[in-house]
């Protein structure tokens, strides 16, 4: 039941007039489902722009929420949605906040003396607005949501694959986690370049924070370091528990001539003798 | 008697990391050794993307299982693929029909105590394997 133009122009005089009782009663309701993690004044402050958004949208005959007087309600949905998604409340909290309209002005009809089934009327239209923009809010809270978790993957892609210089020409990929395709080919990436950069003949590659190696993981590590190879560099594998080297010899996995020793101590030991043996 | 089974739908990367998680969660409550739980997570990690990236996904089903003496843990991975028409060229190791190392189902046969294989050429492939307590 859409709102029409005479309902919504009624509602805007209504939200004009009574404003402050209705926005008093609107924060009160919220700020019960929120439980003090949110200050009164300043769901005070949103639901003030809130209601004036609201009225804007019925004053300029919105009769759902995808108008063109709706635009600047549709924004202030967003921003809210947007906020508090990263401030960590959960999508009902935040579709509850406007849920949580309705019953102010149903306060607000309440207290005025000339309910009737027309009032009735008008409510149910105005509700099916309200509804529309609770799920707004859901939508778009959401998408925040999504997008936030899309950046901290990136950001966590980043972070887990450093690749620090242990000794001169000894560069070294201590790997952590699970080694899946996008992060495979971020760590080749990162390490060829570190190898040019720092012109080091040698590379360790560390799977001690490597929970299984799938042949998956081996063979990701393995392009790696036929990659590094082609450009002159040695790699060697550490890292390797008992329980790890016991799966990849059941699994059939051959490493071939690429040293591969238990721990990184050790490829280090590995390393520095080979260069003091061949005089460098 | 056997603790009811866990299942998890197999439709993207993410979940073989899910399927990952809970084998290692359960073969740790069953008290495999360190090696076990290693070799039964790998087996899992490897049909489990087996059933993504060849048989388009499906799902699987871990479960405790218990044979009277010893206790162990039940993977079940099916799906609706294409299935597999030579079962012995599948198990050689190092064919692949994909970009692999071709070491995936016929290494995970030798790190299970139980292989049990379901498949036709059309009709999805179901693997059963299970690993017991030492």
């Amino acid at each position: 039941m859409a709102l029409s133009a005479d309902e919504a122009a009624r509602f805007a005089v209504v939200l004009e007039d009574h404003q402050e009782a209705l926005v008093t009663v609107w924060t009160e309701r919220v700020a019960s489902t929120l439980r003090g993690r949110l200050s009164q004044a300043e769901l005070q402050r949103q639901n003030t722009e809130l209601r004036r958004g609201f009225q804007q949208a019925l004053a300029g005959a919105a009769q759902d929420l995808s108008g063109e007087s709706a635009a600047e309600l549709r924004a202030q949905l967003s921003e809210l949605s947007s906020t508090r998604a990263r401030q960590g409340f959960s999508a009902t909290e935040t579709a509850v906040s406007i849920f949580a309209f309705k019953e102010a002005v149903l306060a607000t009809l309440d207290a005025q003396d000339s309910t009737n089934a027309s009032t009735l009327r008008d409510y149910v239209a105005l509700s099916a607005l309200v509804d529309e923009a609770a799920l707004f809010t859901f939508d778009s809270y959401v998408r925040v949501r999504e997008e936030l978790i899309a950046d901290q993957t990136e950001q966590l892609l980043e972070l887990s694959t450093p690749v620090v210089k242990l000794w001169e020409g000894v560069v070294a990929v201590p790997l952590v986690g699970t080694l899946d395709s996008a992060r495979a080919q971020v760590v080749m990436e990162r390490l060829l370049q570190t190898l040019v950069d720092t012109s080091s003949p040698y590379a360790i590659i560390d799977i001690t924070g490597v929970p299984a190696v799938d042949t998956q993981v081996a063979q990701h590590i393995l392009k790696t370091v036929v990659a590094a190879r082609l450009m002159g560099a040695d790699c060697i594998i550490s890292g390797i528990r008992p329980q790890i080297a016991q799966t990849i010899v059941a699994l059939g996995i051959e490493f071939g001539d690429i040293a591969t020793k238990a721990t990184l101590a050790d490829a280090l030991r590995y390393v520095l003798a080979q260069t003091s043996k061949k005089g460098r | 008697m056997n603790e009811p089974a866990q299942r998890i739908e197999v439709a993207s990367d993410q979940d073989v990391v899910r399927v990952r998680q809970l084998v290692r969660t359960l073969a740790v409550a069953v008290k495999l050794s360190l090696v076990d739980q290693t070799k039964l997570v790998t087996a899992a990690s490897e049909l489990a993307r087996n059933t993504l990236v060849y048989g388009g996904g499906g799902w699987v089903e871990v479960a405790q299982t218990d044979n009277g003496r010893r206790k162990g843990i039940r993977i079940v991975f099916s799906d609706q693929g294409p299935g597999i028409a030579d079962l012995d060229l599948a198990f050689t190791d190092g064919y692949t029909s994909g970009g692999g190392l071709g070491l995936g189902l016929s290494g995970a046969r030798r790190l299970v105590d139980e292989f049990d294989i379901v498949t036709a050429a059309g009709e999805g492939t179901t693997i059963t394997v299970t690993k017991w307590c030492r």
